[in-house]
């Protein structure tokens, strides 16, 4: 008896509408958020994620009544984040119905955040997410901050054990090799990633089939694996995901 | 039905409340010790540190209040450390009293399993039970924690397992406590809280 395998749908929040980012054309609108939400939870989503990808002072009061919306929609866990840089940001997503917190760039700038987010939210509400990109010269992967755009010069599985020193409850892993090619989740590093810490591991980027799902699972020892846009289109439905999971003899949480 | 819903400022008060009433059933969030004496039902959530929530209530002199509710036999529902504060004391934080209505201690579950145990797991039915009602093997409820009640298995009305066998829900005369999240675990958790509505009613 063990814990499920968790399917994740990621809404990607500008303000008070849900986005997907097209390759060079820049950003279109998939939808509310709550309607979204409800769908999701219907189908079988075992937790959500909201990310405020525009991450702006201005806009963040929107952002705040998007996760208000979205979490009374929600019989599920929430996670939000996006521009959270300190204590205040984080009690507000909380206080907005968040039941956890991601954290990104501000964690590699400070890492103290984390223990500070620890300790008030305790350990299972501190997702601290990484992004990470292999490089060919030195054989392994960067973590990238930013959007991916720099490089924060560590390496992924150092940083993964230091975040996790330093209080975080679990890890949400994205591959910026992967992410929007639609050609499989990074395996190797998730596998990498999730044998190198004690805490669960939540694979994203480059998912589109539920072949990738079950590959992330089996070899890549992931314990949740999230995706977007292939959800958003309903080109992938979340209950026929879970039925080929169970086929392939993966345990996934299913009636929903 | 008068349910008081203990507000010490945790994470998941303002879920429960919305569960509870999804369910049509309205809570008052109640923080002082005079607050409870009218309570016809009594819900307490907690998520994060033990040694947080066992201040948290101490701070607020909920400890007298509560115990004397529960010794009336008014309906009690413990959520996540809220199964956790009705033991002895903590592993997680040693130098504080529970509130002790259990025997026995909470401890961290293995080290050799990912903690926080996260994520969506089954339960295992022992004995029959109103909390339950309804609920099978088969359903799966939402857990986030890393310490449980291991010690003795005698009040679990289910139990589940990660790395070792732990008390998963338990229901003592009008007490009852999950280790998971009845708020944050779909159609199945909605039929557990429901089973406490009509226990308490």
């Amino acid at each position: 008896m063990s814990p499920a395998r968790r399917i994740i749908p990621c809404l990607d929040a500008d303000g008070a509408r849900v986005v997907k980012g097209i390759h060079f054309t820049g950003l279109r609108d998939a939808g509310d958020p709550a309607e979204l939400a409800a769908r999701y939870d219907a189908e079988g989503a075992d937790e959500l994620v909201v990310l405020d990808i525009a991450a702006s002072r201005d806009r963040r009061p929107t952002f705040l009544d998007t996760v208000r919306r979205v979490a009374l929609q929600l019989s599920i866990p929430l996670t939000a984040g996006g521009g959270i840089r300190s204590l205040d940001d984080a009690r507000a997503v909380v206080r907005a119905g968040a039941d956890k917190i991601t954290v990104n760039t501000a964690a590699v700038r400070r890492p103290g955040l984390i223990t500070e987010l620890s300790a008030e939210f305790g350990a299972q509400a501190v997702v601290v997410a990484i992004d990470a990109k292999f490089e060919e010269t030195s054989s392994n992967w960067d973590v990238r901050v930013r959007g991916g755009r720099d490089s924060a010069h560590l390496d992924v599985l150092d940083w993964a054990r230091r975040v996790v020193e330093r209080g975080a409850g679990e890890i949400l892993l994205t591959s910026m090799d992967r992410d929007g090619t639609r050609s499989g989740f990074d395996v190797a590093l998730t596998s990498a990633v999730s044998h190198a810490v004690p805490v669960p591991v939540i694979a994203s980027g480059g998912a589109k089939t539920p072949a990738h799902f079950a590959q992330v699972f089996s070899d890549g020892a992931a314990d949740a694996a999230l995706a977007a846009s292939i959800f958003h289109d309903q080109a992938q439905s979340i209950r026929v995901l879970k039925e080929f999971l169970l086929q392939q003899g993966i345990e996934v949480r299913f009636p929903c | 039905m008068s349910i008081a819903l203990i507000d010490y400022g945790a994470g998941n008060v303002p879920s429960v409340e919305r569960a509870l009433e999804k369910l049509g059933a309205a809570s008052r969030r109640v923080c002082q010790p005079g607050d409870l004496a009218l309570a016809t039902a009594i819900v307490l959530p907690g998520v994060g540190h033990y040694a947080a929530m066992i201040r948290a209530l101490d701070e607020r002199n909920l400890r007298a209040a509560l115990l004397e509710a529960i010794g009336r036999g008014v309906p009690f529902l413990g959520i996540c450390l809220g199964l956790q504060a009705l033991y002895s004391w903590s592993e997680e934080a040693p130098g504080l009293s529970g509130l002790g209505v259990l025997p026995g201690s909470i401890k961290s579950l293995p080290r050799d399993v990912k903690l926080p145990h996260m994520g969506w797991n089954r339960l295992r039915l022992r004995t029959a039970s109103a909390l339950l009602e309804g609920l099978s093997g088969a359903d799966y409820f939402y857990f986030a924690h890393s310490y449980a009640a291991m010690d003795s298995l005698d009040a679990a009305v289910a139990t589940s397992e990660h790395g070792a066998p732990f008390t998963a829900a338990l229901e003592q005369g009008k007490v009852c406590a999950t280790q998971f999240h009845p708020e944050k675990s779909g159609p199945a958790g909605a039929r557990l809280l429901c089973n406490f509505l009509k226990l308490a009613a």
